[in-house]
C-alpha cells in the first residue's frame, strides 16, 4: 500500500500520523502522506474522506490534534496560513482568491509587492516596472496563455484566471503547490491547458504538486502517483501506472460497499 | 462535443468583451472630463466676457471646490476599499465646533477679544488645529472599528454615528453657531494667500489631492486598498492586515474632516452647525461621478478631481447667469445617475466574462 522508498530525505513533504477531530467527528484518523520532489501527486477521496481537512492542515488553516509535517527533513508546526507559506507551501483554492479589478502582475505579487530602491521603497512605493517584468517572465516560463499584463483579471476567461492563480502559487511556492479541484469549473480546452501548467510546474520548476480532484481522467492524465483517503484514513498510495479507474473507485467507496450493492 | 465546438467561436468574443470593459473605463474617465470642459466652455460663452472666464472667478471656483475635494479624496479611498462613510459632514461640524471653541477660549479673554486683542493667538491656533484634527481622527477610528469589528454595514453604522456626532455637536452648542473665532485666523489663514497669490484652502486641497494621488497609484498601501475592495477574502489570504487597513482608511477620512473643519472655520469665522449636513452625500456623488465604483476595487483620484469641480463650476456659472443656483443640485443629480449607470454596465461587462 505504501511506497517502497525508505529514505526519509527522499521526500519533499512527509506527513505522519495526522489526526483531526471536530467534536464527535474524526475527520483524519492518523494519515500518512509522502510527496516526492517533482512529482504530481493526486489526492482522491469521496466527500467526507478527509481530503479538504488534510489540505487545510498542510496549508496551515487547520492545526492538527496529532501528527507531524516534515519539509525537506525539517519538522514544522503550522498555526496559520502564513506559517505554511513561509515553509514554502502555496495553495490554489477553488475560488482562486484573485482581485478581479487588478492586472495579473498585481495579483501575482499581492501582499508581496517589490519595493522601489532607496527612500521611496521605505515609504512604501511599489516597483511597478520590476513587478510587471518579473510577472511577464514568470508567466512566459509557464507557457501561460495570459498575454495582456495590463488587463484586469476579472475580464479574463476562467482558464486565464486559473492560470494566474496557479502561476502565483508556482511563483512563491518552494516546497509544495496544492491545488483544490483546479479544473472543476473549466471546459475541455481550458482543462487541458491547466493540466499542461501543472506539468510545467513539475518539469520546469521541479516543484511537487498535490492535486485534489474528483476527475479521474485528469488524474490519469497528469499524476505520477495517487493517494486515496476514505473515512479519514489513507487506503491507497500507488504509482499511477499500477492502478485502474475501477480500482480507484473501489478504494474511494470501499470495495465491500460496491460488492454489497451489486 | 458542443463544448469543444463552441470554443473557437468564444475566444475572440471574450477578447472583444475585455476590450469593451477596459474601453468603458477609459471612456467614462474621458467623458466626465469632456463634460466638465463642456460646462466651462458653455458658461464662458453664455456669460459676459471677463465674468465666468476670469482668473478671479477661477480662484473662487477652486476655493468653493477645495473643501469638497479634500473630503472626496478620503471618500475615494474608502469606496475603492469597499467602505463608506456617511458621517463625514457631522464629523466636520463637530471638529469645527472644537476648533472654534478651543481657539476662542485660549486666544484671550472676552474683553480682549472685544477689542480684537488676542495675546495667546499662536497657542490658541496650534491647540485648535491639533484638537480639530485629533477629534476628527478619533471619530474616524470609531467608524473604522465599527466597520471592522461589528457586522453592521458601514452605510448604517456611519449613518448612526453621523446622527450621534451631529447631535452631540448641537447639544454642546445649543444648536447655535460658534462665533468667537479670532479675527486674525480668518484674515491670515481662511482669507489669506500663500505668497499673496494662492488662497490657503486651495493650497491645502492641492497638497491633500497630490498626496492621495501618489498614495493610491504608487504605493503598496494604494494597491492593497484596491485589492480589498476587489476581493476582501483574497486580500486577507494574501497576508494583508485588512482590519488594520480599513481602520486606517476611516481614521484618515476623519482626520480629513478635521482639516476641512479648520479651513471652514478659517474661511467663515464661525463653526456652522447646519451647513455641512449634505457633505457626506456630496462627496460620494463627486467620487462616483469621477468614475470610482460603488462596488469597490476601482477608481482614481484624477476622476475625483473632476467630480469635485463639477458642482462648483455649475454653481458659479448659474450665479453669474442669474439662474437659481439650486439648479446645480438638479444637474449634479442627473450626472450622478448617469455615472452610476455606466458603472453598473461596466460591472456587468466584467462579470459576464
Amino acid at each position: 500500500m505504501t511506497t517502497g522508498a525508505s529514505d526519509p530525505g527522499a521526500y519533499a513533504v512527509r506527513v505522519r500520523g495526522v489526526r483531526k477531530r471536530y467534536g464527535h467527528v474524526e475527520a483524519l484518523r492518523g494519515v500518512d502522506l509522502d510527496i516526492a520532489p517533482g512529482e504530481v501527486h493526486a489526492l482522491l477521496g469521496d466527500n467526507g474522506a478527509g481530503k479538504s481537512t488534510l489540505v487545510k492542515v498542510l496549508a496551515g488553516a487547520v492545526t492538527p490534534d496529532e501528527g507531524s509535517i516534515e519539509i525537506g527533513g525539517r519538522r514544522h508546526r503550522f498555526t496559520s496560513p502564513r506559517d505554511a507559506q513561509r515553509a514554502g507551501i502555496e495553495t490554489v483554492y477553488q475560488d482562486l482568491a484573485l482581485a478581479p479589478t487588478l492586472p495579473p502582475d498585481a495579483n501575482l505579487f499581492l501582499g508581496r509587492e517589490p519595493a522601489r530602491p532607496g527612500l521611496l521603497g521605505r515609504l512604501g512605493f511599489v516597483d511597478r516596472k520590476a513587478m510587471r517584468e518579473a510577472a511577464g517572465t514568470h508567466l512566459r516560463s509557464l507557457n501561460s496563455k495570459v498575454q495582456d499584463l495590463g488587463a484586469e483579471v476579472g475580464s479574463m476567461s476562467g482558464g486565464q484566471k486559473q492560470a494566474v492563480a496557479v502561476a502565483r502559487a508556482a511563483m512563491w511556492g518552494s516546497a509544495l503547490i496544492m491545488m483544490d479541484e483546479p479544473t472543476a469549473a473549466l471546459g475541455v480546452a481550458q482543462t487541458e491547458s491547466v493540466l499542461d501548467l501543472i506539468r510545467r510546474i513539475r518539469d520546469e520548476k521541479g516543484l511537487p504538486v498535490l492535486l485534489i480532484s474528483h476527475n479521474l481522467p485528469d488524474v490519469f492524465s497528469v499524476a505520477d502517483r495517487v493517494t486515496v483517503l476514505r473515512l479519514g484514513r489513507r487506503v491507497l498510495t500507488a504509482p499511477i501506472g499500477e492502478v485502474t479507474a475501477t480500482g480507484l473507485i473501489e478504494a474511494m467507496t470501499g470495495a465491500d460497499t460496491l460488492r454489497g450493492a451489486s | 462535443m458542443t463544448d469543444l465546438a463552441s470554443r473557437p467561436a468564444q475566444a475572440p468574443e471574450a477578447g472583444a468583451r475585455r476590450r469593451r470593459a477596459i474601453g468603458a473605463q477609459r471612456l467614462s474617465d474621458a467623458t466626465i472630463l469632456l463634460l466638465l470642459i463642456g460646462m466651462i466652455a458653455a458658461f464662458s460663452v453664455l456669460t459676459p466676457a471677463g465674468t465666468f472666464l476670469s482668473l478671479s472667478n477661477f480662484e473662487s471656483v477652486l476655493l468653493t471646490a477645495s473643501q469638497l475635494l479634500i473630503l472626496s479624496c478620503g471618500t475615494t479611498f474608502l469606496l475603492i476599499a469597499g467602505g463608506l462613510d456617511l458621517s463625514i459632514g457631522a464629523v466636520t461640524v463637530f471638529s469645527a465646533v472644537v476648533v472654534a471653541k478651543v481657539m476662542g477660549a485660549l486666544a484671550g479673554t472676552a474683553a480682549q477679544a472685544a477689542d480684537f486683542q488676542y495675546p495667546n493667538l499662536a497657542v490658541a491656533v496650534a491647540a485648535a488645529v491639533g484638537g480639530g484634527l485629533a477629534v476628527g481622527l478619533g471619530w474616524g477610528v470609531l467608524n473604522g472599528v465599527l466597520a471592522v469589528r461589528t457586522r453592521i454595514p458601514p452605510f448604517i453604522a456611519t449613518l448612526a454615528t453621523g446622527g450621534i456626532v451631529l447631535g452631540l455637536a448641537s447639544v454642546w452648542t445649543d444648536g447655535q453657531n460658534v462665533q468667537n473665532v479670532p479675527l486674525p485666523f480668518q484674515t491670515g489663514f481662511g482669507l489669506g494667500k500663500l505668497f499673496g497669490v494662492v488662497p490657503w484652502p486651495i493650497v491645502i486641497a492641492a497638497v491633500v489631492t497630490a498626496v492621495s494621488w501618489v498614495l493610491l497609484a504608487k504605493t503598496r498601501f494604494g494597491l492593497h486598498t484596491y485589492a480589498m475592495g476587489a476581493n476582501l477574502e483574497a486580500a486577507r489570504r494574501a497576508g494583508i492586515d485588512v482590519g488594520r487597513h480599513m481602520v486606517l482608511l476611516y481614521a484618515g477620512m476623519g482626520a480629513l474632516c478635521g482639516l476641512v473643519a479648520i479651513i471652514d472655520v478659517g474661511r467663515f469665522g464661525t463653526a456652522s452647525i447646519t451647513s455641512h449636513s449634505g457633505d457626506g452625500l456630496a462627496a460620494i456623488a463627486a467620487v462616483v461621478i469621477g468614475g470610482t465604483s460603488l462596488f469597490g476595487g476601482r477608481g482614481r483620484i484624477s476622476g475625483t478631481i473632476v467630480g469635485a469641480l463639477i458642482p462648483a463650476v455649475l454653481q458659479s456659472g448659474f450665479v453669474i447667469m442669474d439662474v437659481q443656483p439650486f439648479w446645480q443640485n438638479v444637474a449634479v443629480g442627473v450626472v450622478l445617475l448617469v455615472a452610476v449607470y455606466v458603472d453598473q454596465v461596466k460591472i456587468r461587462a466584467q462579470t459576464r466574462a
